[in-house]
């Protein structure tokens, strides 16, 4: 199946009790698949077709308010709209799962992949994941129900795959029984809920005597969260044979060089690695699950022997002096001390291809620094015409 | 009708509140709290009933309350009431979102218009006092024609707004509601009944209440009942309610009391008694009757015209 349907048999999997969604290239294969469960009796989930995605994320928010397991999924333009709702799904603490299939920003309008719409909206408050493929989407989405709903945590995921690179693929997924889903999944038991047994309010006015406090307590969700994406993961892994954490290794430990991604470059990354490597270069990729948190600790530890890194970004921070993922790596850096030389590559924007000639060219450029020549270009936008 | 002895004693909504000396919203929660028979689920959108009803830690409301954003609160109400319906209890609660005049005829219209197409099982009550008061009094789409905003203010060019009220009903409506009416906070029988309707309603029903802002409308707070009944007895606000479609009047007014006696007391009508704006005093007074006029149309109480304007809803 494709990364869409992938994620579509997740939800359903997770047994889901609504689902409130509009339609959006390339996300709309995922609304569709559900609908069809929905549809011929597959699953038992109220399904709301909203209007606008501000609409389906808000009405995620109401029923996830009222205690329900809930999944929605977006791309692009639909998440920005949704951009003063993704604070609030947050700053109500809601577990919401949201993919988002990742698509450029309008304008010019462009329906194809790069990361510019999740990046918007990077310090919105949820756990972000990115995923590498199909099989990954698949496993993400399962996990992410597990990590949102956990007490210590409570706060929305979205996991992110690459529009139509992933979205519309086609790739053989190993999918779990639903029996072990089920086991694994649990049903969701909310800490707060509207009740009428137990009347609460939601969403108070917060002026600036407390404000600061529900900032902190956001701040510490976050910080809860890394342990349990890991132990999630390790349980996942017992089931699945997988092996996910917070961050993915491949020949880092004994490189001179290597390339930071997310999503499904890593996968040419790797190929071009192992090709360099038989040339004999010590060349390595590192590939980050979870964006937020950002897992600093561990991207230090992976990085410390590494000389020269160069960190692809898939949108571009206009006006910044690195990309969103090349600051985070930059600022690792500069919190725990590693001697990594940091430079910063944009590329694939709007659907552009990444070919393994750019990536051999990154790891080249990587070794030469590696080798002492000095970063004079530290951010680039690859393969631009002039 | 329901009468005084048979309310409830219980107070659902206050005290507590932070709400004006004289608030038409806080008489109108009040009333709407005593007129639920179920257990109620409330969704609020960002307004005055909001942000004074729940100043972190307080709260007025004894019930499940929720208040997430300020346009999107049908959309919220739907996904509630999405988890009643996958749990089995809808039936047992009533869902009502509160919306102001900016909430529901502007902001909030989309959300609106979405949660009464997909008829979703709640009631939506837009509490009216005609401009955008939370903020300072500014211009909505239920501000009437003529009245002085802080962004249509009485200048010595213009008198104040130069645009019309939207019809909120006539849009709801036209999404084929079972139920929708209008109210008014004076008359709290009608509105009871209207409430208690709307919620009894298996789906979507609206009443869009008239309740008048002392500060916004620049009267003495004394005055807020008195003048949420002359809105009434001067026709400027009829009273009507739409079953399955069909317009019936709530209460007729065949002796209408002259306008000027709702307009006066008024600060943001003011301007219209000043002899350069005596057109725009017109102009109101024109818009009021051809309102009441199209109203008593679609209600059957005065006859359709042969040229009658084919836009308008057929009774």
């Amino acid at each position: 199946m494709n990364g869409d349907e992938a994620v579509a048999f997740a939800a359903k999997q997770a047994q889901v009790d609504v689902v409130a969604a509009y339609p959006i290239t390339p996300q709309t294969i995922i609304v569709e698949r559900f609908s069809d469960y929905v549809a011929n009796g597959e699953v038992d989930t109220q399904y709301v077709c909203v209007e606008s995605e501000h609409s389906a994320l808000s009405a995620c928010v109401g029923s996830s308010i009222a205690g329900s397991r809930v999944f929605t999924a977006t791309s692009s333009q639909g998440l920005a709209l949704m951009h003063e709702v993704l604070y609030l799904a947050s700053g109500l603490r809601t577990p919401i799962v949201m993919a988002v299939a990742n698509r450029a920003l309008s304008a010019p309008i462009n329906i194809h992949n790069d990361h510019s719409d999740m990046m918007g909206s990077r310090d919105c408050g949820w756990i972000q994941i990115y995923a590498e493929n199909a099989q990954e989407s698949y496993d993400w989405t399962l996990q992410a129900f597990r990590i949102a709903e956990d007490h210590k945590v409570s706060l929305p995921v979205t996991v992110n795959l690459d529009g139509f690179t992933i979205s519309h693929a086609m790739e053989g997924v190993s999918v779990l029984e639903e029996d072990e889903v089920t086991r694994f999944l649990g049903k969701r038991t909310p800490m707060y809920k509207l009740d009428i047994a137990k009347p609460m309010t939601f969403g108070a006015l917060t002026l600036p005597d407390y404000y600061s406090e529900f900032k902190q307590q956001q701040v510490e969700a976050m910080k809860n969260a890394p342990p349990i994406i890991t132990s999630v993961a390790n349980e996942f892994n017992r089931i699945s044979g997988r092996q996910y954490s917070n961050l993915s290794g491949f020949n880092t430990s004994d490189a001179d060089a290597a390339v930071v991604c997310m999503g499904s470059v890593a996968g040419t990354a790797r190929t071009v690695a192992t090709k360099l490597r038989k040339q004999g270069k010590r060349v390595g990729v590192l590939k980050l699950w979870q964006y937020r948190p950002f897992p600093t600790q561990e991207v230090a530890r992976a990085l410390s022997k590494i000389k020269s890194v160069g960190v692809i970004d898939r949108a571009v921070s206009f006006g910044a002096p690195y990309g969103a993922l090349g600051s985070d790596i930059a600022s690792t850096k500069v919190l725990t001390g590693i001697q990594t030389k940091i430079f910063n590559v944009i590329c694939g924007l709007g659907g552009r291809d990444i070919k393994p000639a750019d990536i051999e060219g990154i790891f080249e450029r990587a070794l030469r620094h590696a080798e002492g020549a000095p970063i004079d270009d530290p951010l680039t936008l690859l393969g631009v015409r002039p | 009708m329901v009468t005084l002895k048979e309310l409830s004693t219980q107070e659902l909504f206050g005290p507590g509140h932070r709400m004006c000396t004289g608030c038409g919203p806080a008489a109108m929660a009040r009333i709407t709290m005593k007129a639920l028979q179920k257990p109620a689920i409330v969704v609020n959108a960002t307004g005055c009933l909001e942000v004074a009803s729940t100043i972190y830690p307080d709260t007025a409301w004894k019930v499940p309350w929720v208040h997430t954003l300020f346009e999107n609160t049908a959309a919220v109400a739907s996904g509630i009431e999405a988890s009643l319906r996958k749990e089995g209890k809808a039936d047992a609660v009533d869902i009502v979102a509160f919306g102001g005049d900016g909430g529901t005829f502007d902001i909030g219209i989309q959300a609106l218009s979405g949660a009464l197409e997909r008829k979703h099982d709640f009631t939506y009550i837009c509490y009216d006092n005609e401009a955008y008061m939370n903020t300072g009094i500014q211009r909505s789409g239920a501000t009437p024609y003529g009245a002085a905003t802080t962004t249509t203010p009485a200048g010595s060019k213009i008198a104040g707004k130069t645009d019309a009220k939207k019809d909120l009903i006539g849009v709801c409506v036209a999404h084929g509601v079972e139920f929708a009416a209008t109210a008014s906070v004076a008359f709290w029988n009608d509105y009871i009944t209207k409430v208690r309707r709307a919620a009894a309603v298996k789906g979507p029903a609206v009443i869009h209440v008239l309740a008048p802002c002392p500060l916004g409308w620049r009267f003495d707070t004394s005055q807020t009942i008195k003048l949420a009944k002359l809105a009434v007895q001067t026709r400027y606000f009829p009273l009507y309610e739409v079953e399955n479609g069909n317009y019936k009047l709530s209460m007729k007014v065949p002796n209408p009391t002259p306008l000027e006696e709702f307009l006066k007391p008024q600060g943001r009508f003011r301007h219209l008694f000043a002899p350069e704006f005596v057109k725009n005093l017109e102009e109101l007074k024109r818009q009021v009757e051809s309102n009441w006029n199209r109203v008593a149309r679609l209600c059957g109480e005065i006859p359709v015209p042969a040229s009658s304007s084919p836009s308008q809803p057929a009774n």
